[in-house]
């Protein structure tokens, strides 16, 4: 893809995205509105993964942060979306920078297991914790309102522009951040961590940066979740869905950000969808998939095509 | 005393319980550290171990039958751990090594679920264990002591082997490095072969003998590999010593936590995982010739 067409194909793919719900009917618009939502996870775990090289198994957590927060929310306070977000987003970011403190500390293999650590621990809580429904979930979660006072979203089809609207704010912060200094300095940290206090570059604080705008574009995606399903349970923050979404970075192709998306939208057909096909197998094809693409797609999806994409290895 | 008394059992839980895990994560341990291969495909190791109790010994069969199950659940073990390691040989990215056996475990859980059904099995302890002992005045199952037992005889052999024998010699060298190891004319290939091959022979018996403790279930896979997975990173990746302390903690934690704190012990075992990391990141025995015990 030659650098002169990125704008027009990402306007393209924005205005398809817009279009949708005039062509399709509710259940299809349903299953682009949780690929929206859980694409967004994997774009904050490709942000660490892949652009900072921090692999991370956690970033369910403050997806979950912001699921719930959005839920309670809307529970006790207001059906406001707008509102929801923001709490959302601002509690996913608060947890991820009291957590990333101690978790930006490690790196490699033992930043991969105590992310995992975080990840289980948050399920965990949300599955004992009675005030946010325990085990059985948070249910009772009104429709949402876009304004004050305003009709509450009931139509697939208009739940979904919200979802896309987080999602397209989300994934504009996350490349925003990656082209940014920031994001340059984080990828110096996947590059070669050594070198940096050597320019000057603090990358404690480089790699706690990245965390917290991990954190909040996770708790973003989490509040789009809710508003879609209106409905929170802790097994929506269990292990696979964590792996699964490291996965999708690896099978897009990890640091392009939009390569991991596609890894995404391709793992939840996949899982969801073929395999009503073929009743009770969807674990198997999803395995299938992953073996094949390791052979198949050395650089993933986003690789398979660029040359330009730099060596995906984690520091 | 009165502590010990009214937690004894709980105690001695802990300790079959960590003996199952060492067995079972002390492959996940050598393989990480010699081929630096992370093998989530492990857990599932283990579960065919379960499944092959269950077909073969699950309605309690004589102690001859379940040693040669066992035996048999160990060959078949070391046959998928070579073909394991021929698939991951030429993938040195950990994310793709992930990628690829996470894959390999999703396809092992429905072909087992497809075999064996959904429904939690049990596997009967083979007759003549199947009793209790007196130990302190309390009655305690004889088969899981001797799951402590056939534990502490496996570790013993293994770190004779790795310690004492030129065979380990070879296998720690090339933890420290494998180049120097190819170069004074060792193929290292082979070396990781038989180590993939002993780790997942380790992991299927480990499995067959938790049969009797643990049952055999579809989910059991990702719990055991989550658990050893836990033992291999607070004890230190690639090191025997580090694979046993960490059994007997996560044992430990996992049966005498559950009694203390019900409904605690998933939050302990993972808070204690965290704070081990945050305060000796390469674990609690890292294996002293790792040259790179935090890298990935």
């Amino acid at each position: 893809m030659r650098r002169a067409l990125v704008p027009g194909v990402v306007v393209a793919v924005v205005l398809v995205l817009v279009a949708l719900p005039l062509f399709l009917t509710p259940y299809p618009i349903s299953l682009v509105t949780r690929i929206l939502a859980f694409g967004l996870l994997v774009v904050s775990v490709d942000l660490l993964t892949g652009v900072t090289g921090l692999p991370s198994l956690g970033q369910i957590a403050y997806f979950g942060v912001g699921a719930y927060t959005a839920g309670m929310v809307g529970v006790h306070v207001t059906d406001n979306l707008p509102v929801q977000l923001l709490a959302g987003v601002a509690l996913a970011a608060v947890a991820a920078l009291v957590t990333g403190a101690f978790v930006v500390r490690t790196s490699g293999i033992v930043f991969l297991m105590v992310t995992l650590a975080v990840g289980e621990l948050t399920h965990r809580l949300a599955d004992g914790l009675d005030a946010v429904g325990g085990s059985n979930g948070l249910a009772g979660i009104p429709p949402g309102t876009v304004l004050p006072g305003g009709e509450p979203l009931l139509i697939a089809g208009f739940v979904y522009w919200w979802v896309l609207a987080v999602f397209l704010l989300g994934m504009a912060v996350a490349l925003v951040v990656s082209r940014s200094p920031l994001g340059r300095a984080m990828r110096g940290v996947r590059e070669a961590e050594g070198r940096l206090p050597a320019l000057g570059q603090r990358t404690y604080a480089i790699k706690l940066a990245a965390f917290v705008v991990a954190g909040a574009v996770a708790g973003a995606a989490g509040t789009a979740w809710t508003a879609q399903n209106r409905f929170v349970s802790p097994g929506d923050l269990a292990f696979s869905v964590s792996a699964i979404a490291l996965l999708s970075v690896v099978l897009g192709g990890a640091g392009t950000l939009w390569g991991p998306l596609l890894g995404a939208a391709v793992v939840i057909v996949v899982r969801d969808e073929l395999a009503a096909y073929v009743a009770g197998y969807g674990e198997l094809l999803l395995g299938v998939l992953f073996v094949v693409a390791v052979y198949a797609l050395p650089r993933g999806i986003a690789g398979s095509r660029l040359r330009r994409v730099p060596s995906v290895k984690p520091a | 005393m009165g502590w010990l008394d009214a937690n004894l059992i709980s105690v001695l839980n802990g300790f079959a319980l960590a003996a199952l895990l060492f067995l079972i994560a002390v492959g996940l341990s050598l393989v990480f550290g010699t081929m630096d291969v992370l093998n989530l495909a492990h857990g599932s190791l283990s579960l065919i171990g379960a499944y092959l109790g269950v077909a073969l010994v699950g309605d309690g069969a004589s102690i001859g039958a379940f040693v040669l199950a066992a035996l048999l659940a160990a060959v078949v073990g070391a046959l998928l751990g070579a073909a394991l390691a021929a698939m991951t040989s030429a993938i040195t990215d950990h994310l793709r090594q992930a990628l690829l056996t996470l894959g390999v475990a999703l396809i092992a859980a429905d072909v087992l679920r497809e075999l064996f059904g959904s429904d939690p099995e049990r596997v009967s302890a083979p007759a003549a264990l199947a009793g209790s002992v007196d130990v302190l005045g309390r009655p305690y199952p004889v088969y899981r002591l001797s799951v402590v037992a056939v534990a502490v005889v496996i570790g013993l052999a293994l770190y004779y082997v790795l310690e004492r024998t030129q065979a380990g010699a070879i296998v720690r060298a090339t933890v420290a490095d494998r180049g120097m190891v190819e170069a004074i004319g060792i193929r290292s290939q082979v070396v990781l072969l038989g180590v993939f091959g002993v780790g997942a022979a380790l992991a299927t018996l480990g499995g067959l003998l938790a049969g009797p403790v643990l049952g055999a279930r579809p989910g059991l896979d990702s719990t055991v590999l989550l658990l050893a997975l836990v033992v291999v990173v607070v004890g230190g990746l690639g090191s025997v010593r580090g694979a046993l302390l960490g059994a007997l903690l996560v044992g430990q934690v996992q049966t005498l936590g559950v009694s203390l704190l019900p409904g605690q012990a998933s939050f302990l075992l993972f808070g204690a995982m965290a704070l081990v990391l945050l305060l000796r990141p390469r674990g609690l025995l890292p294996s002293p010739y790792a040259h790179a015990g935090g890298h990935a």
